[in-house]
């Protein structure tokens, strides 16, 4: 029974882990499907983080802190597609320049702001998303087998943990069953097309990427105002790149990307379960084996090794409509 | 006609432009320290004391230069041959691995301008190996060399912490470093030559290093320009198509560019590992491959270009931490926050101002000669 124990307390800790991930990992879907590379995530992460924890201390409540990390988020990724789309500058670059940015601007106006080194305020109460006990946990918690699994996975997380997970299907829906969502990934695919139909490829990768912001901000707010309570130096601490991987490894589709963001959430839980224990017959596992899986597995993957990953065609390339 | 196909003179692409992106990011900068309810002239003038009043200042300066230089060279290489290298981070950080391995082996030995030329050799080998999988899964895989060098950053973060905490270590020590390597694996300060200009350096750790860097400068321009290799892969990033056309082996050209990419990176490890703390420590790189990718795009990934760009940066990091002392309201990340600008202005959004710029040209040239 031990063992069962330790197993749901991982995967309870798998949920809370992967839930950035899905959130940032969707966010890049949208904008990488409408053909602009996002590096930029973690930047995004980092930024609705800040903004989330400043909007909820100064107003007392978790629902204004996530409009202003979506907010926030949303601006982010505007100016990468004044940058990528208007401009025509590379996307990498401009992401690369947004998380700059957003890991210094972050640090220097909560020094400037409240003098904490860096850090918010700490928030409470209402200022938080606060775990949800779903109804019958009592009942249930008795229960071998499903009792543990509903109580301490199921239960008990805070209400983005389950919007997360709605997001997920949402966001098959829209790429899959709308016109939109067509459109979308037709416009990372063959832009030329779209345009000769007579659909704006600027508009349309505008919205996609207005999108990736949106999801973004919840990725950030889960970070500092649900998961914890004050924003922290540096909190995203490169979830925005491990978003980025989980997207490529789940080969640019949704629900694989739900997957692959609770595979690396795994990793990280096993990893930080597994810190000074030993594994019977191999001896200790370092805890870094575990830190790098992801990046491992991912570029294998990338090495054809695991089927083969096509990125959107158009991905990365500016669209000159006069050619 | 649309603007962006008009030519525009040289003086104007590769010195009003930049010129103006740059003034545009401190613009913006200085309305950041402005909002916080600083000085924004005040906070340049303590800037620029802290990085060049005195000589002390100006070895710290010219060391973060130095690594600036290094990583910039890096980048610009894989930039010539289209390849966007983001993980000289990682290839300085193993980089420094080979560094360290030449130092400890013969610092009991031998004298450091003997052990210099093995370590140069051995950081960049380091480095470049570093560099091998992601150059060969985009030459052969066709999978993006952004990604696969982003992973192999935190690969590389994970497989240093490792050796540093669990091989390395000195037995009965906390700190995860090697050993203080003897002054044979040390790379001797340049004293003599700030003395030359009647400076006392102090304890900056301007070291030999620097002049390493400033023959890699000299050797990638004779590289890029000046051989066959600079220039297939010059034809190769500018037109990926025209150099299949002309002959030019797509992977070859690709792995090579990025192994001196690589190669280039690691040797940055020389100057904080040997050049500064004489020993290997966890996290020495410290953000200098991403100044990198700043500092290339700024100097427009030309090596004098790279050298001034660097010293920028250089003067940035120096003057910034002395700032951030003076100003205890800036803190140092104001110094990211104005290399993301940089970065921003500079690379992303190169282009912004031009449409605008040719329509002055066109009608300043168009006056001079009588209107077309």
């Amino acid at each position: 029974m031990d063992y069962f124990d330790i197993f749901v307390s991982i995967l309870g800790s798998t949920i809370r882990l992967s839930i950035p991930l899905i959130f940032t990992a969707l966010a890049g879907l949208f904008s990488e499907r409408a053909g602009i590379f996002d590096i930029g995530l973690e930047g995004k992460m980092l930024a609705a983080a800040f903004a989330a924890a400043c909007l909820a201390y100064v107003s007392g409540n978790a629902w204004i802190g996530l409009l202003g990390g979506i907010g926030i988020s949303i601006v982010f990724s505007l100016i990468h597609g004044f940058a990528s789309i208007t401009n025509r500058g590379n996307q990498i670059v401009s992401g690369v320049a947004l998380n700059f940015i957003a890991a210094g601007l972050t640090v220097v106006l909560a020094q400037a702001w409240f003098n904490q080194g860096g850090r918010t305020p700490s928030l409470a109460g209402e200022a938080r998303f606060l775990p949800i006990i779903l109804p019958g946990v009592d009942v249930m918690r008795d229960v071998p087998i499903i009792g543990p699994l509903y109580a301490n996975v199921i239960s008990g997380n805070n209400i983005l943990t389950y919007l997360a997970f709605a997001a997920v299907p949402l966001s098959w829906w829209v790429l899959y069953r709308t016109r939109f969502g067509l459109r979308l990934r037709a416009v990372g695919e063959n832009p030329a097309a779209v345009d000769t139909a007579g659909i704006s490829v600027i508009w349309l990768r505008y919205r996609a990427l207005v999108v990736t912001g949106f999801l973004g901000g919840f990725a950030g707010a889960y970070l500092s105002i649900a998961q914890s309570a004050a924003f922290i130096n540096n909190m995203s601490a490169g979830k925005g790149y491990i978003a980025l991987a989980a997207l490529v490894f789940a080969k640019w589709k949704p629900v694989p990307v739900m997957f692959a963001c609770l595979l690396f959430g795994f990793l990280d839980a096993v990893g930080n379960f597994m810190q000074g224990k030993p594994v019977p017959g191999i001896g200790e596992v370092p805890v870094q084996a575990f830190q790098v899986m992801p990046y491992v597995l991912t570029c294998v993957l990338l090495a054809g090794f695991i089927g083969i990953a096509h990125p959107p065609k158009a991905g990365g390339v500016p669209y000159v409509k006069e050619r | 006609m649309s603007t962006a196909s008009v030519p525009l003179p040289n003086w104007i692409s590769y010195g009003v432009l930049p010129l103006l992106n740059l003034a545009v990011a401190f613009f913006i900068s200085g309305l950041v320290v402005w909002s916080i309810g600083e000085n924004p002239f005040e906070a340049l003038k303590l800037l620029i004391e802290g990085a060049l009043g005195r000589g002390e200042a100006i070895g710290f300066t010219l060391f973060y230069t130095t690594s600036f230089i290094f990583t910039g060279l890096s980048v610009a290489v894989a930039f010539h041959a289209g390849l966007f290298n983001i993980g000289s981070e990682g290839q300085a950080y193993v980089g420094g691995l080979g560094a360290a391995l030449v130092a400890l082996a013969l610092d009991h030995y031998v004298p450091w301008y003997v052990t210099m030329p093995f370590a140069v050799i051995g950081a960049a080998l380091f480095g470049a190996g570093w560099a091998f999988i992601p150059a060969w899964l985009q030459a052969k895989r066709g999978s993006h060399v952004v990604i696969t060098t982003i992973m192999f950053n935190f690969i590389a973060a994970g497989l240093m912490v490792y050796l540093l905490v669990n091989v390395f270590i000195v037995p009965g020590k906390m700190a995860p470093e090697t050993r203080t390597f003897l002054p044979g694996g040390q790379l001797p300060k340049l004293d003599w030559l700030m003395a030359l200009f009647g400076m006392k350096l102090g304890p900056a750790p301007f070291n030999v290093s620097f002049i390493i860097a400033l023959v890699m400068s000299y050797l990638v321009w004779l590289l890029i320009w000046r051989s066959k290799l600079g220039y297939e892969m010059r034809t190769l990033g500018i037109s990926p198509s025209a150099a299949a056309y002309a002959g030019i082996p797509y992977s070859r050209t690709v792995i090579i560019a990025m192994l001196i990419s690589g190669g280039l990176a690691g040797m940055m490890a020389l100057n904080p590992v040997m050049g500064a703390s004489a020993r290997l420590q966890v996290e020495f790189v410290a953000g200098a491959g991403f100044v990198g990718i700043a500092v290339s795009l700024m100097g427009r990934s030309h090596p004098l270009g790279i050298i001034f760009s660097a010293l920028l940066f250089g003067i940035l990091y120096q003057g910034g931490a002395d700032l951030s002392f003076e100003m205890p309201n800036i803190t140092r990340e104001m110094i990211v926050v104005i290399q993301g600008l940089v970065i921003l202005f500079a690379g992303a959004l190169e282009y912004m101002f031009r449409p605008a710029m040719v329509r002055i040209y066109q009608q300043f040239a168009g006056q001079k000669s009588g209107g077309k």
